[in-house]
């Protein structure tokens, strides 16, 4: 028996996304060099797209974590869909971070601004590392559940409160230099490359989330398996004796 | 509600009043931390004055995490869990209850760090209202939010190495409020924004967190 995670809507996702990555990086790359930022300004292709896909991924993993919490709709694939979001969402964030950094680092000079948007990205990504830290602890599917959709919603809670404080403390010291907001009019062929980034990335997200959510399911089936085979051989053994 | 919260906060500061390990490593801990932050910044050319109000709150933040710890573990060991459930308490008071402990333990902390900081990086205190207010805010934040997260990892055996992966990131608002709110009062110089917005911010993560932990200590206790 072979059991993989594809299927034809992975097969079409995963299609999409690919065909979306590869145009968006030739739109991206064919875009003109700006008077104010040269070639990085192609990064506006990807960057916005991936720091996107990590709000998605964020936003998905809090609500399949309501979900769970529900009396109604609790079942264990909300559980196992807030880890495959949260996962999958661990990358696009540390990659919101990284290319960042290669962007902030020819226009602003350093790698690191103590910027608003950039202090909240790193915020999330240590409260994703958490929350993945506190799934891998072994426990029951019950207890898991539980104790994961709790820390996502308290770590969703202290997402508007974390946005204030680092605005207001930021906003303060803000130098025009750093500005993060990109030029007030974009060119259209910028917008466009921008939504492009922004397509392929939430295909990449969707597509890599449905395969990890199916290997989460896998791997509960191969825990019961396991019990169940254990169960009947201890009966037979029983029956044997 | 209310009489069993009352009662969780007595045993446990009476827990704490005759172990002592609050006043004998808790405390020392937190003013060593004060004499680090000394050496890795010279004392010699103003940086501790000025930057009192943040080092300040990050020795209350990293102490806050070991009370947080230990109150939790009171609750994991000796079968504390099913002796309370058979006890019928309210789980919404021994949140509660468990959260005014650690916040009195954290306050007298602060009093100590407020004496320690006065004397070590000879700062002129300026508001005492502003800094009150500041420190009941940020404690009553700081004890709700590490009082839910430590019953979260009370009985994991990772529950060390995970509580401040989990906690640290969450009351990092908590730190950058109490820090821009107390900065005026602790160094006399005047920011741009008013300590109200800061205050009233850590009015509303406490509030918040007081409320979801009322909520849902119950279902977290059950897993502990």
């Amino acid at each position: 028996m072979r059991r993989g995670t594809g299927s034809v809507v992975t097969m079409t996702l995963g299609i999409a996304a690919v065909a979306s990555l590869v145009a968006t990086y030739a739109v991206g790359l064919s875009l003109p060099p700006t008077y104010e930022q040269g070639d990085y300004s192609k990064l506006i292709a990807i960057h916005p797209g991936i720091a996107w896909a990590s709000y998605v991924a964020f936003g998905v993993t809090a609500l399949a974590s309501v979900l769970w919490l529900w009396p109604r709709t609790r079942s264990l694939g909300w559980d196992l869909l807030a880890g495959a979001s949260a996962e999958v969402g661990v990358v696009f964030s540390a990659l919101t971070l990284v290319t960042g950094s290669i962007w902030g680092r020819p226009t602003w000079g350093v790698w690191w601004v103590w910027d608003a948007r950039l202090t909240l990205s790193a915020l999330e990504l240590m409260l994703l590392f958490g929350y993945l830290a506190l799934r891998r602890v072994p426990a029951d599917a019950e207890v898991r559940g539980r104790r994961s959709a709790v820390a996502a919603l308290l770590g969703a809670l202290v997402v508007p409160v974390n946005h204030y404080a680092v605005e207001w403390w930021r906003t303060l010291h803000q130098d025009r230099s750093l500005d993060l907001t990109p030029q007030d009019t974009l060119d259209g062929r910028f917008t466009f490359a921008l939504l492009l980034g922004f397509l392929a990335m939430t295909l990449v997200y969707a597509w890599l989330t449905v395969h990890r959510y199916r290997l989460a399911r896998l791997e509960e089936d191969v825990v019961t398996d396991d019990l169940d085979a254990a169960l009947e051989a201890r009966r037979r053994e029983a029956v044997d004796a | 509600m209310w009489h069993d919260a009352l009662l969780v906060a007595g045993k446990d500061l009476r827990i704490e009043l005759r172990s002592r390990v609050a006043l004998n490593q808790v405390a020392p801990f937190a003013l060593l931390i004060l004499v680090l932050f000394a050496f890795a910044l010279d004392p010699d050319r103003g940086v501790l004055e000025a930057a009192a109000a943040g080092l300040f709150w990050v020795a209350v933040l990293l102490s806050a995490l070991l009370s947080v710890q230990r109150s939790a573990g009171l609750e994991a060991a000796d079968g504390v869990p099913d002796a309370q459930r058979l006890a019928g308490l309210d789980p919404a008071g021994i949140f509660l209850g468990k959260a005014a402990a650690v916040a009195v333990q954290l306050a007298v902390l602060e009093v100590l760090l407020g004496i320690g900081v006065v004397v070590l990086y000879g700062v002129d205190i300026h508001g005492v209202g502003t800094l009150l207010a500041t420190a009941v805010a940020a404690t009553v934040g700081l004890a709700a939010a590490g009082t839910l997260y430590g019953v979260l990892a009370a009985g994991l055996r990772v529950r060390e190495t995970l509580l401040p992966l989990l906690l640290l990131p969450v009351v990092a608002p908590v730190l950058l409020a109490a820090t821009r709110a107390s900065e005026s009062a602790l160094t006399g110089l005047t920011t741009d924004v008013a300590s109200g917005d800061w205050l009233r911010l850590l009015a509303v993560f406490a509030v918040v967190y007081l409320a979801f932990g009322t909520v849902a200590y119950g279902a977290l206790m059950e897993d502990a």
